[in-house]
């Protein structure tokens, strides 16, 4: 058994297309759906948990990539660095999953990491540059 | 039972002075009514941390020997573009410099990662700055061409110098267009997909004295982790704005222009910042204290979020075009539980300016006072206020 996490982002026009469906059907992968969003420039968002053999993985993401989906394996972390956080907030709305919770009490930002999916929309947008993508 | 600055200072010097922030203050006169609040407390000090575009520094290099002129040359500090027009070796930079190499949004959005905000934090962390000019070279000034680098603790004076901080509320920004934007207020999803706001709510310190009854000319003030002072009224500074029953402008109304000894302060207060899409600029932290002198000024700094409220304006279509109008409005309580409702939809918010910054500013600024370290000064001169005829214009452009 073959499993692995990835993240899907289908431009405008896919949004609509019965593409799950053909990966359990066509590819005989099991698949749990971990998240979906839609991301700020209106492109669609899946986080995946996929389950079969490792060949029917492989062409299930040609099948994918075919489409004009991009695929994306979860191998990237996406770190905040702490000395240059300002905790000012501008990334809370913008993060597709809701990985950065403000304090009540403090009004500081904490990142929790393992809901960040990696998309990156936080490391691009931060105006201190405190979110990196570690690799 | 008034009290004056100077019989404050007296009490700051013995450190008997009560010194409390804006956010105890507002429990404070809650329990004790404004009365008593005003008998006890001293100072109240207030801060804001946020990103502040119209912010910059001069320095005096120094002369070198074959001396030049950058004067009417040009010059840059770490490949940023600095001004040259004051003299021989007067030098300035504004926080929202670019370098000429710099893409800008020609790969949009632009990333801006280092601009004039950056120098400027560089410079106060005490990093060495590449400094390259060219001069056209006078009989007195025969140098033509330098490369080199400075440094904070060599040069003369290195003046931060901020035409426009403080901002006394400002607007709520949202995009009611179809595409993403990215703003000084930074990005903006579609479709009301969020609102971003920029103030220190019931922290701020402009919010905390809105009739700029003790905050004028010649203040002095936290800036930057150092002291400075608040030097003029600030650009577009526009006191006669509509205000609320407690004197709250509704729209963006005072500004103050501040300046300070660079060397004094700390690039912890000061941070370059990068505005997806707009631009580079500077973070600054400002701190003000406001000495209670009676009770109306007690009932100022016990101003709640709950009492502020903004104009939430459109930056997709009606901002960049100039119409001054606004969909709705919502209070920084409402702000800062997460999200706020317009047109029927929830809208999550984010926030430009830091709160928990702001907080450390202001309890800074009270731990200076208590220990006798700052002592208050009076003002030299008032701000342009509500019931003069001072008011921010828009530019017609001539045929
Ligand atoms: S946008 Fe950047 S600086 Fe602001 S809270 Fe998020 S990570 Fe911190
Ligand atoms: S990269 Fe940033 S915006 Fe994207 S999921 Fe992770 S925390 Fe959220």
């Amino acid at each position: 058994m073959y499993a692995k996490k990835i993240v899907l982002h289908f431009p405008h026009s896919l949004v609509n297309k019965p593409i799950l469906h053909k990966l359990s059907r066509d590819y005989e992968l099991e698949f749990n759906i971990l998240r979906a969003s839609i991301t700020p420039d209106e492109e669609g968002l899946l986080v995946l948990e996929l389950k079969g053999d490792e060949p029917d993985y492989k062409n299930a993401l040609e099948y994918l990539k075919k489409e004009g989906v991009k695929v994306q394996t979860l191998a990237q972390d996406v770190i905040m660095d702490e000395e240059k956080c300002t905790h000012c907030g501008v990334c809370v709305p913008m993060c597709p999953v809701l990985a950065f919770h403000v304090e009540p009490e403090t009004k500081k930002v904490i990142f929790i990491q393992d809901e960040c999916i990696a998309c990156g929309v936080c490391v691009d947008i931060c105006p201190m540059n405190a979110m990196e993508v570690k690799i | 039972m008034a009290k004056t600055i100077k019989e404050i200072n007296e009490k700051i010097k013995k450190g008997k002075a009560v010194v409390v922030t804006a956010s105890e203050m507002i429990d404070i006169l809650e329990q004790k009514g404004s009365q008593a609040a005003a008998a006890e407390v001293d100072v109240v000090t207030t801060g804001t941390f946020g990103p502040m575009c119209s912010s910059g520094a001069y320095f005096n290099t120094g002369h070198t020997s074959p001396k030049i002129k950058f004067g009417g040359g040009r010059v840059t500090l770490n490949n940023i573009e600095a001004y040259t027009g004051f003299a021989a070796v007067d030098i300035c930079i504004g926080a929202s410099a670019v370098s000429y190499d710099d893409p800008k949004n020609k790969v949009y959005p632009g990333e801006f990662n280092y601009g004039g905000g950056h120098v400027i934090e560089d410079l106060v962390a005490g990093k060495d700055i590449e400094l390259k000019a060219d001069a056209y070279g006078t009989d007195c000034y025969p140098g033509k061409e330098l490369k080199t680098k400075i440094n904070i603790n060599d040069i003369n004076e290195a003046v931060l110098f901020n035409p426009r901080n403080c901002y006394q509320n400002y607007n709520i920004a949202v995009n009611l267009s179809d595409k993403i934007i990215y703003t000084y207020m930074g990005a903006l999803k579609p479709n009301l997909g969020n609102a971003n706001y920029c103030s220190a709510g019931q922290l701020s310190p402009l919010l905390n004295d809105p009739y700029y009854k003790t905050i004028g000319i010649g203040t002095k003030i936290f800036l930057g982790g150092g002291i400075g002072y608040v030097s003029w009224w600030g650009t577009q500074h526009n006191p006669t704005v509509k205000r609320n029953d407690l004197g709250i402008p509704l729209t963006p109304a005072g500004t103050i222009a501040v300046t300070g000894d660079l060397k004094q302060m700390e690039s912890k207060w000061l941070r370059g910042t990068s505005m997806l899409g707009y631009g580079p600029t500077l973070t600054v932290g400002i701190g003000i204290p406001i000495p209670i002198l009676n009770e109306e000024i007690a009932q100022y700094t016990a101003i709640r979020d709950k009492d502020i409220s903004a104009a939430i304006v459109d930056y997709g279509t009606a901002y960049p075009k100039g119409i001054n109008e606004s969909i709705g409005r919502a209070t920084y309580a409402e702000l800062r539980s997460g999200t706020i409702k317009i047109s029927g939809k929830e809208v999550p918010t984010g926030s430009l300016s830091s709160y928990s910054k702001a907080v450390e500013i202001a309890d800074t600024l009270k731990q200076w006072i208590e220990k006798g370290e700052f002592l208050l000064t009076e003002s030299v001169a008032s701000l342009p206020g509500a019931e003069s005829d001072y008011k921010l214009r828009s530019f017609k452009v001539k045929e």
